[in-house]
């Protein structure tokens, strides 16, 4: 036990006094937080609206109200004709724009039928969507209001709620999607190039000339990337809550214990890179494009794996992060209990117990 | 079974070991003992195969074929054993450049499940010299330095049989005759030493020496057999054009070979042939001045050279 002792405290002493590493590895979190928090952000919030209306009328003065009211829109440029229009375009004064029609209100009263015309900035295809279906939403609550009698025209006014996410906030997406890809950057590709380290400085050759078991020299290599996985933990949960205020609404003892698995997971993942690989560029190639790029696209961190293709959406089932992410949102987000969370538990239960046992079995007690 | 294996004076035994990687031949059929308390110097050219045999011994590598034991215990069924009770030191300079003097001692004595304490009087005499920098990250101590202290670390267990693999490859000259004097006080413990070396000059400080080259042993005897079974005339020869001298030189019939050897040439010819005076006029009726030739003893790398040229 003594040799464990002082190998972990050998490991902390690498990992501490190279302190950029350190650095990088505690304000990673931090700093991809915020900018998916902030700059990254796809939520629809204050989006800048222009509005064209040549007729100031009763019916045109409460929608352009509604939608400035909305926490979604923001009434900027008052436009007098269709170049306004594009001059805020150009200049990004707007995204959205709002075009009623000539006699707005009369048509309505008296036709029945008035148009408005939507245009948006598309050249963000998800954000002009999400600004056409908030906009929507607003002129379709306003017509429901003019004739709540109307019921029996055979109109139907779809009602859309944005279940667990009401304001569609992105934090409820990035956060799991986060904690995700953090832990395997830091339990994987660490974990792996410092192992990998001591083949490459000769070091290993020391190791196994003598009487340290195997298991200790990886479990040694372990120990400082769990305990630093675990602070990045603290530290998104933290940011997530009190900065992001995405709340966690199940228990936090069941989200623990699933991070818990996922970094065991990550930590194996990492230790099967080690054993295959003998330089510390070849483990950092394989655990970047081997493991960052499957997170980030096939995980549902971006894009939904709902929308993949068949072959795509197969392939995710073998990247953890995707069962880690699900499971977080669920417990994180939706708030219910662990149960509900069996099937990820189980398939990342397997891949933990399967990687960890290739990698025992493939781990050197040789050089070749 | 060979005898030698059961017999506790011999320390490593090796026997026809072959080790090939892809299709170069590193090791070819290797066979040689060492005796307990002994240093014995394997002594060749880089690429000879002097870490593969290292590594075999060590239990790093398998060997294709062939038999070894170091201390009785064979290096492939009980290598576990042998890796409780040997010292290695690799090549390479292979400590935690990150971690200061003290800490590396530290983690190798606890790797070997023992303390710096226990062990002190055995490498007192080479840590005291490092001791003043022990706070220092091993990464910024000079060579000679590096090397002491990963001789330290590779003691700090008391090891039976220390395998050095090339020890003094760029270490100064200073630094390397203290070297092997802590070696010859280390045999005089009982440590088993087996030292490999490119520098031939060292190999007259080793008990008994085996000449290596692409992977075969040249010859096994104590440094002095080796230079006493030069049974050839040697002569230093110098004059002004000395690359045309060795020319002419290897054009000579009567000389059996010439080599480069610092500021001379080392000529070899066979008793009987040829005079001091003869080779000295061959040489001026070739424009030569200034010749000087002198008779001089033998060194281990003039048998070197002699045994590599008659295995081709």
């Amino acid at each position: 036990m003594k040799q464990l002792f002082s190998f972990i405290r050998k490991e902390f002493h690498h990992i501490l006094r190279d302190k950029t590493t350190v650095m990088i590895l505690l304000l990673m979190p931090v700093i991809q937080i915020v900018l998916f928090g902030f700059a990254l952000s796809q939520e629809v919030k204050d989006t800048k609206v222009v509005v064209l209306a040549n007729t100031s009328d009763d019916a045109t003065r409460r929608i352009i109200d509604r939608v400035d009211a909305s926490e979604y829109f923001d009434v900027a440029v008052v436009a007098h004709n269709s170049n306004d229009i594009d001059a805020a375009f150009r200049d990004g004064k707007a995204k959205l724009a709002m075009v009623f029609e000539d006699h707005f209100s009369e048509n309505l009263k008296h036709i029945g039928k008035a148009h408005i015309q939507l245009i948006a900035d598309a050249t963000d295809p998800n954000a002009a969507t999400s600004f056409m279906f908030y906009a929507s939403n607003i002129i379709t609550n306003y017509q429901q209001e003019l004739s709540p009698t109307q019921t029996n025209s055979g109109l139907i006014m779809p009602e859309v709620k944005m279940l667990y996410n009401p304001q569609m906030k992105s934090a409820f997406n990035f956060v799991p999607g986060v904690l995700g890809m953090i832990m395997i950057l830091i339990c994987a590709m660490m974990t792996s190039i410092a192992i990998v380290r001591e083949k490459e400085m000769g070091t290993m050759e020391i190791l196994l000339v003598s009487p340290m078991r195997p298991i200790y020299t990886i479990l040694s290599k372990i120990a400082p990337y769990f305990v630093l996985s675990v602070i990045n933990f603290a530290t998104i949960m933290l940011l997530s809550v009190f900065i992001l205020k995405v709340p966690i609404a199940g228990s936090f003892i069941s989200l623990l214990t699933v991070s818990l698995l996922y970094i065991f997971v990550a930590l194996s993942l990492g230790l099967l890179i080690s054993t295959l690989t003998s330089s510390q560029l070849a483990a950092m190639l394989i655990s970047g494009m081997g493991l960052m790029i499957p997170v980030m696209l096939l995980s549902g961190m971006i894009f939904p794996v709902e929308n993949m293709p068949a072959f795509l959406r197969f392939l995710s089932n073998f990247v953890p992060a995707r069962w880690y992410i699900d499971a977080v949102k669920t417990i994180m987000i939706k708030g219910l209990g662990i149960s509900s969370v069996l099937k990820d538990v189980g398939v990342l239960v397997l891949m933990g117990t399967v990687l960890v046992t290739i990698s025992l079995k493939k781990f050197k007690v040789r050089l070749e | 079974m060979n005898i030698s294996d059961n017999n506790p004076q011999t320390a490593i035994h090796c026997e026809s070991v072959s080790k090939k990687y892809g299709k170069i031949l590193a090791l070819k059929n290797i066979s040689f003992d060492v005796k307990q308390g002994e240093i014995f110097g394997i002594i060749g050219p880089d690429g000879a195969g002097k870490t593969t045999l290292f590594r075999i011994l060590t239990t790093l590598i398998l060997a294709d074929s062939g038999i070894a034991s170091v201390d009785g215990f064979d290096v492939v069924a009980d290598y576990k054993e042998i890796r409780n009770r040997v010292g290695y030191m690799p090549g390479r300079f292979s400590l935690y450049q990150d971690l200061t003097v003290e800490e590396n001692l530290e983690f190798f004595a606890t790797v070997f499940n023992t303390t710096i304490d226990e062990n002190y009087e055995l490498i007192k005499d080479i840590y005291i010299q490092i001791e003043p920098f022990k706070k220092r990250r091993a990464g910024k101590l000079s060579g000679g330095m590096k090397q002491k202290l990963a001789l330290s670390c590779a003691l700090i267990h008391k090891p039976s049989v220390l395998f050095l693999d090339e020890p003094t490859t760029g270490v100064d000259p200073v630094s390397r005759k203290e070297f092997w004097g802590m070696l010859q006080k280390l045999r005089e413990q009982g440590i088993t030493i087996l030292v490999s070396t490119p520098y031939m000059d060292e190999a007259s400080l080793c008990d008994r020496i085996a000449l290596i080259q692409n992977g075969q042993f040249l010859r096994i005897d104590t440094p002095e057999n080796i230079v006493g079974q030069f049974a050839d005339i040697l002569w230093a020869a110098k004059s002004d054009n000395m690359h045309k001298l060795l020319e002419d030189l290897r054009n000579d019939e009567q000389v059996k070979s010439s080599f480069a050897f610092g500021n001379s040439i080392h000529v070899t010819v066979e008793n009987g042939q040829l005079t001091v005076d003869s080779l000295k006029k061959y040489l001026i009726e070739r424009g030569h001045n200034n010749i000087e030739i002198q008779s001089i003893e033998p060194t281990i790398e003039d048998c070197f050279m002699e045994l590599s040229n008659t295995q081709i």
